[in-house]
This record gives C-alpha cells, sequence and structure tokens, in this order.
C-alpha cells in the first residue's frame, strides 16, 4: 500500500518534471536534426570543386589527370611556364607542373605540385596514382605486357558467410550488430547514469526539505528507498518505450519519404540505377536487421535496463543519504562512474573484435558491467543459459547490495551536517 | 488511568555515545506532556524511538498498552523541529499522500484536509506549491499535515518556532482544542513560558538521564523553597535593618518584584521548622506588610537549578 503510494508519486514527479517531457520529446530530435545536419554539411563539403591549373607541355599525363566533380583541372600549357605559375597561384588552388621529360618513367620523381595552401592529401594521392598508372603502363608496354589482358586476369573474390545453422550472414550484418549493441550499452549507461543521478538527486532533496523525518515517521526507510528506485525506474522504463514508438514511427516515415524520392527521381537510366544500389544497400541492412533476435533485444534490454539501474540506483541512493548537498557526491561517485565506462570500453573494444571471447563473457558475467557487455553481445546471438545466469548473478548481487545500501541509507537520512568519510560509512553499516 | 503512552528502560547507544540511558516516562492519558531539556540531552533520540524511526536497544515502549508495533504509526502525528515539504508539489496533492501514507484512505484524507484548510482560511492554497508560499504558511500545512489523520498521540518538537505571534496562537488554541477533544500531546520544547501555560506534565531530561517527571503542580511544590517576596514599610528603617542583621534565622535579600508604592521589597527564605506565619508576625512587629506572597519556582527556575547542578 505505502510502497504503492511512494513509487507513484516519485514516477509523477519524475515524469511530471518539465526536463523529463524536454528531454523524451527534443532529445529524439535533437538526434535527427544533428544527424541531418552532419549528411547537410558533408553534402556541402562535397559540392566544392577545387580547381587546380596544369602545365603539361608534352601531354604525359592528358589522359589521366581527368577533371570530376569535385575536381577540375584546367590546361595552362599553351602559357609560359612562370606566366602559368603566377596565374595558378593566384586564381587555382594547386598548380600541376609536368616537366617535358622524353622519358616517362621520369615522371615519377619530377612532377611537381605547388599550392598556398598546405595540399589536400586526397588530390595529392589522386595525381600520384595517375603517374603511377601511367608509368606502371608504360613499362609494361616496354616488358612486351598487354595491359588490357593483365587487367582481365585480374581476380576479385567476395567471401560466401553463413553460420553453421544454414542461416546466410553478410559483413552487413556484423556492422549492424557491432551498431546496435554498442547503442544498446551505451544508452544503458547513459540510462544508469541520468536515472541514477535522479534517484540521488530526489534522497538529497527529501534530506535538505527536511521532509525525511516526516516521512520515515510513517514507513520505512527502506520502502521509501524501493519505492524511489522502482518508481524512477518506471519512469526511465516509460521514456525508453516512448523512444522506442518514435523511433519505429521515424523509421516508418523515412522509408516511405525515401520511396517517394526514388520514384520522382527515376528520369534518367543513371539515377535509377544509382538509386537502386543504394536501395539494395538500404534494404540488405533492413533485412539483417529483422533477422537479429529482435524480441530478445528488447527484453533483454529491459530486464538489464531494470537489473543494472536497481542495482547502481542503490548505491546512488545510499550516497544520496550520506551526504548534504550535491556538490558533497562527487568523491563517492566516481567508483559508480568507473565500472561503467569499464563496461562500456570492454564492450568497444573486446566484444566488437571478439564477441565471444574470454574477456566479453567475463564481463558479461561480473553484474557491475554485464548490463553493458552482455547487451552488446546478445546481437551476436548469446546462448539462452548465458543470460540467464548473467541475469541471476545481476539480481542476486542487487539484493546483496541493496541490503548494505539500505543499512547506509537508514543512517544516513537522519545525519546532517558535514559531509561523512569512507571510514564513517563503513562504521554505518556496524549499526 | 492507564498511560496513553509508556517508556521502560530504554536505552539508546550511537557507537560509545549513550544518547538515553535507561530512560522511563508514563504519559497520562489526555494531557499536554512537556518534555524539556538541554540541547543535546536525547529529547530527539526519545523521539524518534517513539516514531519508530529509529529501534531502543533495550527497553520497550508501549502505546495504549500495546507493544509499539508498525500499525501504531496511524494513532501518532509528529511534527519534527527541522521541517519541511516537497518543495515543487503542491499542497492539496502532498498533504494526501503524506495522509495516505499514515493509513488514511484517500477519501478520508481529503475530507479531514477540506475541515482544516476552512478551518485555518487557508482553501485557496490547495494548487500552491509549498515553494510559493511563506514559511509561516508553510507551517500551517505542516500541522494539519501532521493533525489530518487525527492520532490519538501528538508529538511536537518546538511547534511555535517559525510562527509570528497571532499564528503561534493560533495553532497553541488548535493544540489545546485537540487535547480538549481526547488527543495527547507531547510537546517539546525551549520556549519556558508556553510549557507554564500549557503542559499539565513535565519530564527533563539531562544528559541522557530523565531528572524529573510529574505533573507541573507537583514538580513545583518538590521544588518550593518557602521563599516569600514581602514588601513591607519599617516603622524605621534603622533598626529593621539592625533586627534582621542580629536575627540569624532568616536570610533575606532585594528582590525584584513589582508594585505600586514605595516600600522595601524583599526575598526572604523561611527555615526549616518555622512557618510563614512565624515570619509574618515578625514582619508586621516592624511595620505595614503590603505583600506577602510566596516565590512559585518557575519551569525556567526548575531547569536552570537542575541543569546547572549537574
Amino acid at each position: 500500500m505505502s510502497l504503492s503510494l511512494i513509487i507513484k508519486r516519485e514516477f509523477n514527479a519524475k515524469v511530471r518534471n518539465k526536463s523529463f517531457i524536454v528531454m523524451t520529446f527534443l532529445s529524439p530530435m535533437l538526434f535527427v536534426a544533428m544527424g541531418c545536419l552532419i549528411a547537410y554539411l558533408t553534402s556541402v563539403n562535397n559540392d566544392v570543386v577545387n580547381k587546380v591549373a596544369i602545365h603539361d607541355a608534352k601531354g604525359w599525363l592528358h589522359d589521366e589527370l581527368k577533371s570530376t566533380d569535385k575536381l577540375k583541372y584546367t590546361d595552362l600549357s599553351t602559357l609560359p611556364l612562370d606566366v602559368a605559375k603566377k596565374t595558378a597561384s593566384e586564381e587555382y588552388e594547386g598548380f600541376v607542373y609536368v616537366p617535358p621529360v622524353d622519358n616517362i618513367s621520369l615522371l615519377t620523381s619530377k612532377v611537381e605540385f605547388l599550392s598556398n595552401e598546405s595540399p589536400n592529401l586526397e588530390l595529392v594521392g589522386g595525381i600520384e596514382d595517375a603517374i603511377d598508372d601511367k608509368v606502371t603502363k608504360y613499362n609494361l608496354k616496354e616488358l612486351n605486357f598487354d595491359y588490357g589482358k593483365i587487367e582481365n586476369a585480374k581476380a576479385e573474390s567476395k567471401l560466401h558467410l553463413s553460420k553453421f545453422s544454414g542461416e546466410e550472414s553478410h559483413k552487413e550484418g556484423s556492422y549492424l550488430k557491432m551498431g546496435l549493441g554498442a547503442m544498446m550499452g551505451y544508452l544503458i549507461m547513459m540510462f544508469i547514469i541520468i536515472y541514477g543521478n535522479m534517484v540521488m538527486r530526489s534522497v538529497i532533496e527529501e534530506k535538505t526539505n527536511r521532509i525525511i523525518e516526516i516521512i520515515i515517521s510513517s514507513v520505512k526507510p527502506f520502502r521509501l528507498m524501493m519505492g524511489k528506485i522502482i518508481g524512477t525506474s518506471l519512469a526511465g522504463v516509460l521514456q525508453f518505450v516512448i523512444w522506442a514508438v518514435l523511433g519505429v514511427t521515424l523509421f516508418l516515415v523515412l522509408t516511405m519519404v525515401f520511396n517517394i524520392q526514388v520514384g520522382a527521381a527515376s528520369n534518367t537510366a543513371a539515377v535509377q540505377q544509382a538509386s537502386q544500389e543504394a536501395m539494395s544497400g538500404a534494404q540488405l541492412y533492413i533485412s539483417e536487421f529483422f533477422k537479429l533476435p529482435l524480441a530478445t533485444m528488447f527484453i533483454s534490454f529491459l530486464v538489464y535496463f531494470i537489473g543494472g539501474f536497481f542495482l547502481y540506483s542503490s548505491i546512488y541512493a545510499a550516497i544520496g543519504a550520506a551526504v548534504d548537498s550535491e556538490t558533497d557526491s562527487q568523491q563517492f561517485l566516481l567508483p559508480i562512474i568507473l565500472p561503467l565506462m569499464l563496461g562500456v570500453y570492454v564492450g568497444f573494444f573486446s566484444v566488437i573484435s571478439e564477441p565471444h571471447g574470454t574477456v566479453a563473457t567475463v564481463f558479461s558475467m561480473i553484474p557491475l558491467t554485464s548490463p553493458i557487455v552482455m547487451l552488446m553481445r546478445i546481437p551476436f546471438g548469446v546462448p539462452l543459459w548465458e543470460i540467464l545466469l548473467s541475469v541471476a548473478i545481476l539480481f542476486i548481487t542487487f539484493f546483496g547490495v541493496v541490503w548494505f545500501a539500505a543499512k547506509i541509507y537508514r543512517i544516513g537520512i537522519l545525519m546532517y551536517g558535514k559531509k561523512p568519510t569512507y571510514k564513517e560509512i563503513f562504521k554505518w553499516l556496524k549499526y | 488511568m492507564e498511560p496513553i503512552l509508556e517508556v521502560r528502560n530504554v536505552v539508546k547507544q550511537y557507537g560509545d555515545y549513550t544518547a538515553l540511558n535507561s530512560v522511563s516516562l508514563q504519559v497520562p492519558r489526555g494531557s499536554i506532556y512537556g518534555l524539556l531539556g538541554p540541547n543535546g540531552a536525547g529529547k530527539t533520540s526519545l523521539i524518534r524511538i517513539i516514531n519508530q524511526i529509529t529501534m531502543p536497544d533495550s527497553g520497550e515502549v508501549f502505546l495504549d498498552g500495546e507493544k509499539l508495533a508498525p500499525h501504531h504509526i496511524s494513532h501518532i502525528g509528529y511534527m519534527p523541529e527541522e521541517r519541511g515539504l516537497y518543495k515543487t508539489m503542491k499542497v492539496g496533492e502532498q498533504a494526501l499522500y503524506l495522509a495516505q501514507l499514515k493509513g488514511l484512505s484517500k477519501k478520508e484524507a481529503r475530507a479531514q484536509l477540506e475541515y482544516w484548510f476552512e478551518k485555518l482560511e487557508i482553501q485557496g492554497w490547495w494548487n500552491k506549491k509549498i515553494q510559493e508560499l511563506s514559511k509561516g504558511m508553510a507551517q500551517k500545512i505542516q500541522f494539519v499535515v501532521t493533525v489530518l489523520h487525527q492520532p490519538k498521540l501528538l508529538i511536537f518538537d518546538e511547534p511555535f518556532s517559525g510562527f509570528d505571534p497571532v499564528n503561534a496562537n493560533l495553532i497553541k488554541d488548535e493544540i489545546l482544542g485537540l487535547r480538549d477533544k481526547g488527543a495527547t500531546i507531547i510537546f517539546s520544547t525551549h520556549r519556558m513560558e508556553s510549557v507554564e501555560e500549557m503542559c499539565d506534565n513535565i519530564a527533563l531530561i539531562h544528559q541522557s538521564n530523565k531528572l524529573i517527571e510529574g505533573g507541573l503542580i507537583d514538580v513545583k511544590k518538590q521544588y518550593r523553597s518557602n521563599t516569600f517576596e514581602v514588601g513591607i514599610a519599617p516603622n524605621s528603617i534603622e533598626q529593621f535593618f539592625a533586627d534582621m542583621a542580629l536575627n540569624t534565622q532568616y536570610i533575606s535579600e532585594k528582590a525584584g518584584f513589582k508594585t505600586l508604592d514605595d516600600e522595601l521589597k524583599l526575598q526572604i527564605t523561611v527555615p526549616k521548622g518555622s512557618t510563614p506565619k512565624e515570619l509574618l508576625n515578625y514582619l508586621l512587629r516592624h511595620g505595614d506588610v503590603t505583600y506577602f506572597v510566596e516565590k512559585i519556582p518557575s519551569v525556567n527556575d526548575i531547569f536552570i537549578q537542575t541543569v546547572s547542578k549537574r
């Protein structure tokens, strides 16, 4: 009865908070907006055309250095060299000087590139490739090889990937799993930190408001703490569900818009070709996405969120009870953040390179890191018993930790004045 | 009549520090019981034990003859000295929440709340947040929240701090009214004049021990010193003082009471084996006695005397 009252109050206090509403609805929009912005900025960058002048009296590289969408070569070979150089330095971003050597193989060391600013590496590489190509072709010809035949003889392989179970897999699938796993692990870390902090703040608020004594003359401190943790986690789950719904809606809307664009742009054959290629890439990702253990992922996200959140937020609650203000809490927060960071880094470096390796497996069992590491592993397919074992360890640890946390909480909420040391907090455990 | 609250040999230690050293109390039903003591005496520790916020290390507490148990929280109303409410929560919602935590149904809580809001003329505050109220206004809400569930036992820790005289009086009348309706009130304060004015019984705790307990009048009787305040207009001042100097029976000192006349004001203690009548006769032989009153020890005197003796 009183527990449900507390849960309800905490849930309402979180959900009615303006920052919750803003966070829930604005942050996905910000995410999308940021994605669009990055895409836009990249495209703006792509639109810039580099203008490069070229002086190639003998036309050695005339066929190789072709203008493209991003790069425009202007031939100034007709001008005298010094005039061309001067013009180039004033009106062009770079100047390629191909000296009128007699032997093509000399080009490898004689071609110069001049620019006002340090040159774009891509451009330099392109020119070097062009020279290499030209000289290689020349050399091959000198050696009586037929270049065309060599080209035709070149092989290009593509591994056919599949699992022992017969299921086909693609490289794209692996990228997707990495991406999703990393996202879920990261999301869990953020959720734990944000919502754990909320629990801590709410404890500190009751302490500084001095309402705490009234409340605990009505309910047991343990219930108050649990009510707080459960109420806050429900607010977190609600936020996650809203995001999931928004995400799916957005995804559907985007695919619709995408389809319409494809239809509208299919005027020329080339564009149609390109868009079909893009589509097949996107379709591949989508089909890979639906091959993932989605239900397992969603359920395990919730289970690990709740387990991890309960574990961490009981520590957050104990810290909140021990201190008088949020600024005092920093010293105690470090030991919480460290395992979370460790989880994320182990996830990024070890799970992604070897999802079922020893390091990843061990860290997906250790309760402080398992919510993050296991979630990163799950898209790669984890046996059910491992998930169950890890969840069991997580919840057993939670009960142990909550017992300690409750003791600190019980004493701490009635202590005012000075910031306690670790030693004092340890003493509270014995009261 | 059985006391509503009985504390038996309660001991509470925090580490090496003893906050309560085998304290026993009996709070009579329907009384206003003043719990006195200097800062750090152990009053708050005791109150927290009665409220089941903390548990005693040994000893027992009985409410209404029953050993204190979790369900008793609905019979106790507690207003702590350090008080506060959720600042961002609305007044009505908050009061309903706190009343429901005490075990009231939402309907009962709402009815009670409406009664009190009307009584204190604060109906318009229902949808205000605590942070929008002044300190005194918030204190009123605090009072309402404490009494909302109609507890048998009310515990007020420094109830008048933070109130202006008008509101303090209002709250005082409400407390007396609750007592008249049958509630028992434990009342911890440093304001001795309100103890004097309101309490039927007092207990004094000092350095973790209970030193005094009893009805206010009985305690005062215990502490009477047979000292009389005397106003006298002697026939001859010189002779009166000479006689007083020779007389080893009566020890006198200047007194500070106020009268309308300009007589000699003294404070004279009647020694054991003598009576006030003998003193009065003695005085009358020297002149007109205009003032003769027993000096009743105030709670303040008793407090200071007891605390400084230890």
